[in-house]
């Protein structure tokens, strides 16, 4: 097929740019032909075989989710000062279009844990990551967020992935921006070279909502309710007590989350 | 800073109003310490804050100290000042431990001096915090920069460190063939 076409001479092959005037006034006149609705049979066929790009939907959605993350705008320590670098003109995260920063986790893709965590802030951590809506990344920048780093003491988690899944690692003390860059590249990659499940799918971890962990026995999700709604301010608007679902149910979340 | 004798003038005047509350003085490294009876610690700083010829007005600092092997294991360093003439003067109050080797959990106890020195509302907090160090009548006596549910005092001596084993050459000798 490949021998053939070059032999036919005029028209250059599937993704390779025209090489000589010749080659390129045949391929105008092709596309002139095409429009004109002139080409016909093998002709046609051809036409499109080299003009139309053809892909899955998962893999199209997996290329538009990677090259348009929202990272949150949230920093923990020094590392901050790096990402923040990594948003500026000389490093520029708009290249990989992440440079929407959202100041909501609802709003984010992408949390960068830039610096320790202590273990007060741990739940405060938690709790954004929560809130994000799926599909969602991480990405552990610096040893401290990585390992604990240099602060190996009573009040510094060891690595933010005891609480928290976490999908890049980024070592450094601080990193420098190119280096958060890569691995910025490196979750890209990710996204688009694996199906974009959510955590929960990546760590085979179905069934540890927090919904689906309460005992058969135990409290119902109406009492669970009840007693946070005891504790907590009458002046936050609560939204209704969830539908109780069952795991079977999960695989359509997943999907909502995930490609549809 | 008061000079060594009058840092003994002042241990004199607070002894004659509160008999055997200054049990020693100490003059180094450039302060001028009083360490006291920790039952009258409160009369000592009343009278540092309240006799005329005093005037220690500010507390600087309020910190706990954890000296482990020695007897008495802990302490309370009070920082006071007097702003009119720039002086300094510190008072220590030693507590021995009332649980050694961690036979219970019955914290050391000291009066506390919220009611001289307003800010040592949060110094005491911070000082029960990292030490363990129980202020009797102290109006809100919780943890403030630990998590409310942390259990244990972390700065004590004998808290472990925690964290991941770090190998640095010279504990590698302890832990041969680590990299197995």
């Amino acid at each position: 097929m490949e021998i053939e076409r070059r032999k036919l001479g005029q028209v250059p092959a599937p993704g390779e740019q025209p090489k000589t005037p010749e080659e390129l006034r045949a391929k105008q006149l092709r596309a002139r032909d095409f429009l004109r609705g002139d080409l016909s049979g093998t002709e046609l066929e051809r036409y499109v075989e080299q003009s139309v790009f053809t892909t899955t939907l998962e893999k199209g959605l997996n290329w538009a989710r990677a090259n348009s993350i929202f990272p949150a705008t949230f920093g923990l320590a020094c590392c901050a000062i790096e990402m923040m670098s990594m948003i500026t003109s000389r490093a520029d995260l708009a290249r990989f279009g992440a440079e929407a920063l959202r100041a909501s986790p609802r709003q984010a893709d992408l949390l960068i844990l830039s610096g320790r965590v202590s273990i007060k802030m741990a739940p405060v951590v938690r709790r954004l990551y929560d809130q994000m809506l799926e599909p969602k990344w991480v990405i552990a920048m610096g040893a401290c967020s990585s390992s604990g780093g240099m602060f190996a003491n009573y009040a510094v988690v060891q690595g933010a992935d005891k609480f928290m899944p976490v999908d890049i690692h980024v070592p450094g003390c601080p990193p420098r921006p190119e280096a958060v860059l890569h691995g910025f590249n490196k979750l890209q990659r990710m996204i688009r070279g694996q199906p974009d499940l959510g955590w929960r799918q990546r760590y085979n971890a179905i069934g540890t909502e927090e919904w689906a962990r309460l005992e058969p026995g135990g409290p119902t999700p109406e009492a669970v309710e009840a007693a946070a709604r005891a504790v907590e301010p009458t002046w936050v608007a609560r939204p209704s007590a969830p539908e109780p679902r069952t795991p079977g149910s999960e695989a359509e979340d997943v999907r909502d989350g995930g490609t549809s | 800073m008061p000079d060594a004798p009058g840092l003994e003038l002042i241990a004199q005047g607070i002894n004659d109003e509160h008999p055997g509350a200054v049990t020693e003085t100490s003059l180094e490294h450039g302060s001028a310490a009083l360490i006291v009876d920790p039952e009258q610690v409160l009369g000592v700083l009343g009278w540092l804050r309240d006799t005329e010829s005093q005037r220690y007005t500010f507390m600087s600092s309020l910190h706990a100290a954890d000296y482990l092997p020695a007897t008495p294991r802990f302490a309370v360093h009070y920082e006071l000042i007097c702003r009119d003439r720039v002086e300094r003067i510190s008072v220590k109050a030693l507590l021995p431990d009332p649980s050694p080797n961690n036979g219970s959990d019955q914290l050391p106890e000291l009066d506390s001096c919220v009611e001289l020195f307003p800010t040592a509302e949060f110094q005491e907090r911070e000082a029960y915090d990292m030490f363990g160090i129980s202020f009797r009548g102290h109006p809100d006596l919780r943890r403030i920069l630990m998590p409310e549910d942390y259990v244990g005092w972390p700065q004590r001596r004998d808290f472990p460190i925690g964290g991941e084993p770090v190998l640095f050459t010279h504990n590698e000798i302890e832990t041969p063939r680590w990299f197995e």
